[in-house]
């Protein structure tokens, strides 16, 4: 390797690098942009009212069904292995726990990303491409207040509310199995999670499906914002965002559980 | 009135202004013309902030907008209506909503008059029985006017107008440019049309104006346009491939 062609590699390097530092920079601006409009009048309830319908209550159907198949699996699953210790009497627990700690926010917000994330990149980056978003800016009207914020209130709002179907749906689903199926005892199910529940748990998975509406919200909402060209730039966009609403659920996930909230 | 100074713009390497000078005059219909992708549209978002220029002034009412922003830049948004190149209405509202959309949100008007405001605008596009459909369920014709009918009702001093009647029927193109006419008799507004109608434009604009490399080329009245020496002008307007044009 010649020293020109090391040059050229660290130049790439360089420039990818300062490429995704911008990238980020123009994403928290907006974030913030949009944080600090949130708190100025006027507000638009209709259009958050409109929001929270379509990121909330369309998405019950995919959150019931997940739910209870998550539920249900991950009971047959734990059962085997409890049953090897002998201690199948802590299924309700062990369920409810990793329900309401992990798979509850995190497929919720998963979910939720595929289903509604997606089509509000589609939406906003279709509203960019033709021309509307000027429109309202021509109009001396904010486009983040219109578009962007009532996006991320209904999800704080939707969020953890379907957060809290997913993991009451999923812990029927593993009562379904464990008691219906497999034939525990239905007063053990619940007992031993009054014991072993706490208030912390679930104070768990309510940060976390909070901190994922905003980073669903704020992701598909700055993707479609910030649309390339043409069907194509939309369809692009709506791809990203999917992949970096999905890839940060997780990291953020991991993060908040290992440091945040032990 | 509108006055641009030396604008010039470019994207990463491509320049797109360069160095360009207009005037409006109160109450005048300027038409710009000028080759497709030669930067009209670009020309047109810089009076209303949307792109900023790399250098250059934009005048309105004698106040720069080009070191403006936030509010004061909103203020002068305000007195400006625009139609834009393919309609730019929302399509999660209704015609009605669209055209009533400007005065919910901008102005204290109380319902009834709202009200009496959009059915009098649907009726001047002749679209009276149109108010409940989306604008997804209508054709590309009515969609600009629509478009032309929101653009109106704040009733702006400052209208622009992208392309209002690209890639539509003769006739219907023939009664947006009559529309553009009256309405303009009725509100006195200042206009600036962007078209490539040539030579229907020269009966409705006051005065055209041709773009070409990033410049303003030549000025004058239709009727000087028409026996314009220029070469560049006389070749666009004749549409014909001989000459000194360079294609895009
Ligand atoms: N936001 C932008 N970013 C980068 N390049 C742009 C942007 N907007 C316009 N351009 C480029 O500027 C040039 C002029 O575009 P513009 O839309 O102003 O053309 P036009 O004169 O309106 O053409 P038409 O008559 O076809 O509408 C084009 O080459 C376009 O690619
Ligand atoms: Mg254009």
């Amino acid at each position: 390797m010649t020293i020109y062609d090391m040059t050229a590699c660290v130049r790439l390097i360089g420039a990818w690098f300062l490429g995704l530092l911008r990238e980020l920079g123009r994403m928290f601006l907006f974030l913030l942009d949009a944080l600090v409009t949130i708190f100025r009048p006027p507000f638009k309830f209709k259009m958050l009212m409109r929001q929270i319908r379509f990121l909330g209550s369309k998405s019950m159907v995919v959150i019931l069904l997940t739910g209870s198949f998550t539920g249900m699996v991950l009971a047959l699953q734990i059962y085997y292995t409890l049953r090897k210790f002998g201690s199948e009497a802590l299924l309700g627990p062990a369920v409810a726990l990793s329900i309401i700690r992990e798979l509850g926010p995190v497929l919720s917000a998963l979910m939720v990303t595929g289903r509604a994330g997606s089509a509000l990149t589609a939406e906003i980056g279709i509203m960019k491409i033709t021309e509307q978003i000027d429109a309202l800016t021509s109009m001396a009207l904010n486009p983040i207040r219109y578009l962007i914020v009532p996006n991320i209130v209904a999800a704080l709002i939707a969020f953890p509310l379907l957060t809290a179907i997913f993991d009451l749906i999923g812990i029927y689903g593993g009562y379904f199995v464990g008691v219906k199926l497999l034939g525990m005892s239905s007063g053990t199910y619940f007992s031993q999670m009054e014991t072993f529940l706490k208030m912390e748990d679930i104070r768990v998975g309510l940060y976390k499906s909070l901190s994922f509406g905003v980073i669903v919200s704020w992701v598909c909402c700055y993707k479609g914002y910030f649309t390339g060209y043409g069907a194509e730039g939309v369809s692009k966009a709506t791809t990203s965002a999917v992949v970096l609403s999905s890839v940060l659920i997780l990291i953020w996930d991991y993060f908040l559980g290992s440091v945040l909230l032990r | 009135m509108i006055e641009i100074v030396n604008l010039k713009k470019g994207f990463g390497k491509q320049r797109v202004l360069n160095g360009l000078n207009l005037k409006v005059l109160n109450k005048e219909l300027v038409a710009v013309i000028g080759q497709s992708g030669g930067g009209k549209s670009v020309l047109l978002k810089h009076l209303i902030g949307i792109i900023r220029p790399d250098e250059g002034k934009i005048l309105i009412e004698g106040v720069d907008i080009t070191g403006v922003g936030g509010k004061e830049l909103d203020r002068v948004r305000e007195r400006f209506g625009v139609v834009f190149q393919e309609g730019a209405l929302f399509d999660s509202l209704t015609v009605y909503e669209n055209i009533a959309f400007p005065l919910r949100e901008k102005t204290r008007m109380e319902k009834y008059e709202i009200e009496a405001r959009v059915i009098q605008g649907l009726e001047d596009v002749g679209l009276r029985e149109m108010g409940d459909k989306y604008p997804a369920e209508i054709s590309g014709g009515m969609k600009r006017r629509v478009a032309l009918a929101r653009a109106l009702i704040t009733e702006p001093a400052i209208v622009l107008f992208d392309e209002p009647t690209t890639g539509l029927d003769p006739i219907i193109s023939s009664s947006i440019h009559k529309l553009i006419t009256k309405t303009h008799k009725k509100y006195g507004f200042t206009g600036l049309i962007i078209s490539h109608e040539i030579p229907e434009i020269f009966e409705v604009a006051d005065k055209i104006a041709m773009l070409y490399n990033g410049t303003i080329i030549e000025t004058g009245h239709p009727e000087e346009f028409r026996h314009s020496d220029n070469p560049y002008v006389r070749q666009f307007i004749s549409g014909s491939l001989e000459g000194p044009i360079e294609l895009l």
